[in-house]
């Protein structure tokens, strides 16, 4: 069915007027549009866009100036500890199978404790392979993985940024007060 | 000159070697120019064969591949959801349209309909990411001929976007927002959602687009680089299949939101008689370059009133569809408040159960930025498709590059590879 009518704008392309090819007033106007966008982002002004990044971090911001709004933000992983400290993982297998990097490895284990069967022997997130979409997070059933709003992720090697059981829980007690579980 | 395959051999991989492309030419000595793969003004990775008769492109020969990552191939081994974040890696210019695509064709499939709630957050979200992928088109091909300054105003508002996919998702690029049947999450506060979006197109959208207006659209260098340059008639755009506003600036009245509507832009899409969101489809007729950008800002100002007329009234209600309950995920409280709840959310997950989708096939099609983008998925009953294939608007739209800049001086190349807006991702999959 052909769109109707009066559902259609004609856009005409016109050509230069004569003030527009005499061009010189029109590079007065321009340098008028560029000099009014240097006065207003002066100096971390209304249009300036810059965070002087690591001085300013976006986390500074409010959420509706720019900033980072922690809650939801998916940065690195954490392992959450439950009310005992321990690991709070279940060794279940979802973040595994959900996963569409494949980067997450857990050997799991029967559990030392009397409140669940299994816990994860070894858990390891390949950071590099990550694409922090969040859906490890969607899957768990125990809310035991969650990614936090630390992005700063650095390392020299490759096999530095293989994150393991200890430090995925020792961002946990980096992150727990910014955000609470 | 006009555009001749070497009929006898159509596949001929010896095509690289000058001696194939120079034999091919009546006369004169001719030059073979590459163009790209590493080229800044390729923006991404694709190689172009220029053919030059002193300033003037006698022949081009484009060749993609560049990028190719085996996109189309992770769809057989990934499930419903999970196949998402590749998908908007695919146009990365603006990641939600694809998303939402996606999810279209794969419901579609599965006869899921959608609460009018999530139809509406799709629909803002996905003008919102056609107006990041027109700003970045704009104000990439400013950068291209010479106007750095355009590409600036043209990515402060973009900034602005990446913002409020951040706040809604939590990442501000690759949001990989949808799910089958609604979405990842609900958004985490409305109001401050509502002003956010509203704030950005009431008052930063406009004011870049006229600062944008004044300083490249009315410009007479720019003016003087981009009309005349690339045409295609009406009737080529259509023989090319060409879509989007390449076909809509040579005069072609299609858009998909209107001709097969979808989500908010359907008529009745809450059940219970809402219109269709108003907006005007802009048709330009010369066909050239600089009509190709004029359509683009255009329709960005035309999203910008879709936007308006639903950001005030979003239905409340839950955004994820959960009826029946066999295909769609469940709400978190649910899985640790039934069993029901739990076992279905591990039915879903598990790889050896998953979905069952439907036998059939389906192609599901959205106006993406740059034109008609598709997905054909074809389900076997278990819960990873079966095949799925893409029908990108950059790789149909690409084909006609050759018909386009032949007979034009090189400095054009650059001029009508901005104006079809390639994304490589989604040119070789
Ligand atoms: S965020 Fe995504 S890619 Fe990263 S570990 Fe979790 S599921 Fe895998
Ligand atoms: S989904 Fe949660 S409980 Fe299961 S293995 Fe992953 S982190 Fe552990």
């Amino acid at each position: 069915m052909p769109i109707a009518d009066e559902d259609i704008l004609i856009i005409d392309t016109p050509g230069l007027t004569l003030a527009e090819s005499v061009y010189l007033p029109e590079i007065v106007r321009g340098l008028g549009t560029t000099l009014r966008h240097m006065v207003t982002s002066w100096g971390q002004g209304k249009t300036s866009r810059t965070i002087q990044y690591p001085e300013q971090r976006r986390e500074h911001y409010d959420v509706e100036k720019g900033g980072q709004f922690d809650d939801n933000f998916r940065g690195v992983h954490r392992l959450n500890r439950d009310d005992a400290g321990r690991v709070k993982c279940v060794a279940c297998m979802m973040c595994p199978t959900i996963c569409p990097a494949n980067c997450i490895h857990i050997v799991a284990q029967e559990s030392p404790w009397d409140d669940r069967e299994k816990y994860p022997q070894q858990f390891e997130i390949d950071e590099l392979r990550c694409i922090f979409c969040g859906m490890c997070e969607e899957a768990c059933p125990v809310d035991a993985i969650e990614l936090t709003p630390e992005y700063d992720l650095v390392g020299l090697t490759r096999n530095e940024m293989i994150f393991d059981k200890e430090k995925l829980l020792s961002i946990y007690d980096a992150t727990i007060e910014r955000k609470p579980m | 000159m006009t555009y001749t395959l070497k009929p006898a051999d159509p596949y001929d991989l010896t095509i690289e070697d000058t001696s194939y492309l120079s034999e091919h030419v009546d006369t004169g000595d001719r030059w073979v120019l590459n163009f790209g793969p590493q080229h800044p003004a390729t923006h991404t990775t694709l190689r172009l064969v220029l053919e030059l008769d002193g300033e003037r492109v006698a022949r081009v020969t484009p060749h993609i591949g560049y990028l190719h990552s085996g996109f189309e191939k992770l769809g057989e081994t990934m499930d419903y959801n999970q196949y998402v974040t590749i998908v908007s890696r695919m146009d990365y210019l603006g990641p939600i349209l694809s998303d939402v695509c996606w999810h279209l064709a794969v419901e579609k499939l599965f006869g899921i309909d959608l609460t009018p709630r999530c139809k509406v957050l799709r629909t803002i979200m996905s003008e919102l990411a056609r107006i990041q992928n027109h700003l970045l088109c704009v104000g990439a091909a400013a950068l291209d001929l010479g106007a750095f300054t355009g590409f600036l105003y043209a990515f402060n508002p973009r900034e602005k976007i990446h913002d409020i996919c951040d706040f809604v998702s939590g990442q501000r690029f690759h949001s990989d927002w949808t799910r089958v049947g609604g979405a990842m999450a609900d958004l985490p506060d409305e109001a401050v959602f509502k002003r956010m979006v509203s704030d950005f197109v009431n008052d930063d959208l406009p004011r870049a687009l006229d600062d944008m207006e004044k300083l490249v659209l009315r410009n007479r260098i720019f003016l003087d680089r981009t009309m005349g340059i690339g045409v295609m008639s009406k009737d080529e755009a259509i023989e090319w299949s060409l879509s989007g506003p390449l076909a809509r600036a040579s005069g072609v009245r299609r858009d998909l939101r209107k001709d097969e509507p979808y989500l908010c832009f359907a008529d009745n899409w809450d059940g219970q008689g809402a219109s269709a969101v108003e907006f005007k489809v802009p048709v330009a007729s010369a066909g050239d370059v600089y009509s190709r950008f004029c359509v683009r800002v255009a329709e960005i100002r035309e999203s910008i009133k879709i936007i308006n007329q639903l950001i005030d009234n979003i239905p409340g209600g839950p955004i994820d569809m959960f009826s029946d309950g066999k295909q769609v995920k469940p709400p978190k409280a649910e899985v640790y408040g039934s069993i029901e709840g739990l076992i279905q959310h591990f039915e879903l997950i598990m790889s050896n159960r998953g979905w069952t989708a439907p036998v059939g096939e389906v192609y599901g099609c959205n106006e993406s930025a740059n034109g008609e983008l598709g997905y054909y998925i074809v389900g076997d009953g278990k819960a990873r498709p079966w095949r799925v294939a893409t029908r990108p608007p950059s790789f149909i739209n690409y084909q006609a590059m050759a018909k386009m800049t032949e007979g034009h001086l090189l400095s054009d190349v650059v001029a009508i590879l901005g104006s079809i807006n390639i994304v490589a991702g989604e040119l070789d999959r």
